[in-house]
């Protein structure tokens, strides 16, 4: 017996993938959601098998709910956008569906799941980490605060501290830890905004209020917030370089 | 064209009237010097004739073949040179006809200078004249071309912001008319109809066609109901409008793209019940129109600055109307509202 849930802002849209399972028996709808906060309530209660996943809908999307799950059931994403990066789908497991989809397609994908559920988790993951990197313009990160979901828009961050597997997310409404490495959000945050000055720190360019020199090849750099935070020489040459100093 | 004819001929007759006059004066100056009348009138006709013909010469060349460098030594030489030819052509035509008369003769050979200056000035004016004109005559060309140019730039810009239909919207409402094929084929049939409707009014709208509100407001309709089809559970729309209004003019096609920006955060974008309003009233020459949606706080927020979406609408209502005030929006009590204001140019 599998588990399934479905996330979708529309009822039709639900009622149709349910309508295509009704020749699984083995597949139970455990419960349906409305949007990506829902979505993240459900998975964790009842921790399905496999997600039908809209991409577009209300607060969060598809990808964001997703990255607040620890440990992603596989996902067939149901969606009308068809900018997503496809092609990167169509290498995993976990399978792409464009609306209107008809109902040979879904066997397919459900044939997907079925086969390949035991290493399908993983496969996730990789999806994950090519949405991510195919949603170029990243204007918000999705945390947990405790039970909470916070969306901060990427002009309130601070600056991102390196701490262990997780990042720590100073805005000005406190401290959020998000697991995913420093790489990352030097990568996926705007590149004229954010400087990673340091192995350990990606700070807000335009907060810089001084930069003074410290110790031997070192710099210390002062946010309007009255963080103080070091500089590496390699972060100083970059930062010369964004700012055009 | 009239106007160029008779612009033309006007110009002509005052060139006529020029020359006589420079004849006449020419003549008279000629009697002073001891000359019979016929002497001189022969003289000042066949002289001016001749320098009349040179000028129109001169005239006529600029205007197939315009010097682009060093135009103002173009002017001084060929004026010197057509000068030249014309005082010779002149000495010898003059002297030929009164060789028997030794104090016209005398005359004529003490006058060649300035006989020879007056040619220069005269051409040489008529040369700069002719230049000028040209070169304005040119450059107005050139300007009408830009302003050609300009107008299909900004006709293929509206095109491109009116054909912006988000294609999501039409997979969305397929999607939903499939899963409606299974459970109510009748209420698919009627969404088929609904989407036909509003598909062929996207064909059929022409750019620079303007609209009634009615119309408008009909085409609208047909779009909130296929919405009210997919997300029926929690979409309430109001449409209120005073009578006046309803026979007023809109650009077609500019209020569509409000009520779906009002849609996208209205709708798209929340959860729970939602209630989308439209009102249209008369303001004095005014049409005016809003659109009042509920948007999310938090989610809409990283979207501040680039005033909902709504940059597109106002580009097309300066485009139309060289006017940056005709789109408003403010924020009140959770509610985002977007004016849409149309002067009623007829």
């Amino acid at each position: 017996m599998m588990k399934a849930i479905i996330i979708d802002d529309e009822p039709l849209a639900r009622s149709m993938v349910k309508e295509y399972l009704q020749n699984y028996p083995d597949i139970e709808i455990v419960t349906e959601c409305n949007d990506g906060f829902e979505g993240v309530k459900a998975i964790q209660q009842y921790q399905p098998d496999v997600i039908f996943l809209d991409i577009q809908m209300p607060k969060i999307n598809g990808f964001e709910m997703l990255e607040l799950i620890d440990d992603p059931p596989a996902v067939i994403f149901t969606t009308a956008y068809e900018e997503y990066a496809i092609k990167a789908f169509e290498t995993h497991a976990a399978d792409y569906l464009l609306k209107p989809f008809s109902k040979e397609r879904f066997d397919k994908a459900i044939q997907k799941v079925i086969h390949h559920q035991k290493n399908v988790p993983e496969k996730t993951q990789a999806v994950l980490q090519t949405a991510s990197q195919s949603l170029q313009q990243n204007h918000r990160i999705v945390v947990k605060d405790g039970g909470k979901i916070k969306i901060i828009p990427v002009v309130q961050i601070h600056y991102l501290e390196a701490a262990d597997d997780y990042v720590k997310i100073i805005t000005a409404d406190g401290t959020f830890l998000k697991k995913k490495t420093m790489n990352f959000f030097e990568e996926s945050l705007p590149q004229q905004q954010f400087i990673r000055v340091h192995r350990s720190y990606i700070i807000n360019a335009q907060l810089i209020t001084r930069i003074d020199p410290y110790e031997k090849e070192g710099h210390l750099i002062l946010l309007s917030t009255g963080a103080r935070l070091p500089v590496s020489k390699a972060g100083y040459a970059k930062m010369k370089d964004v700012l055009g100093i | 064209m009239d106007n160029i004819a008779s612009s033309k001929k006007k110009l002509a007759l005052v060139n006529a009237i020029w020359w006589v006059i420079i004849s006449i004066i020419h003549s008279l100056v000629l009697t002073g010097f001891n000359l019979t009348e016929a002497q001189a009138i022969v003289d000042s006709f066949l002289s001016n004739i001749l320098l009349a013909g040179a000028t129109i010469l001169i005239t006529n060349n600029m205007r197939y073949y315009l010097p682009r460098r060093e135009k103002y030594w173009y002017v001084l030489t060929i004026s010197i040179s057509v000068s030249a030819i014309w005082l010779l052509i002149t000495r010898l035509l003059l002297g030929f006809i009164f060789r028997s008369d030794d104090h016209y003769i005398m005359i004529l050979s003490r006058s060649l200078s300035i006989r020879f200056a007056v040619a220069f000035l005269m051409v040489g004016c008529m040369a700069m004249i002719s230049l000028l004109w040209f070169t304005q005559e040119e450059q107005k060309m050139m300007e009408a071309r830009k302003n050609e140019a300009e107008q299909l730039t900004r006709d293929a810009e509206l095109f491109k912001l009116r054909q912006q239909l988000q294609p999501h919207f039409l997979f969305n409402s397929l999607n939903s008319i499939s899963a409606l094929t299974g459970s109510n084929p009748e209420k698919a049939r009627h969404m088929i109809e609904q989407l036909s409707d509003f598909l062929r009014g996207t064909l059929r709208k022409d750019e620079h066609q303007w609209s009634t509100l009615e119309e408008e407001l009909q085409y609208v309709q047909l779009y909130l109901d296929i919405e009210k089809v997919r997300f029926g559970h929690r979409l309430q729309t109001a449409i209120a409008s005073d009578e006046a209004s309803l026979k007023m003019k809109l650009p077609s096609m500019l209020l569509q793209p409000v009520v779906e920006n009002a849609i996208k955060f209205g709708l798209y974008d929340t959860i729970g019940e939602v209630n989308i309003s439209i009102n249209a009233k008369v303001e004095k020459s005014y049409l005016e129109v809003t659109v009042q949606n509920p948007y999310d706080a938090e989610t809409a927020q990283p979207l501040q600055g680039t005033g909902f979406g709504l940059a597109s609408i106002q580009r097309r209502l300066f485009l139309l109307f060289a006017r940056h005030d005709l789109l408003q929006t403010k924020r009140e009590n959770g509610y985002f509202f977007t004016a849409i204001i149309i002067p009623q140019i007829f």
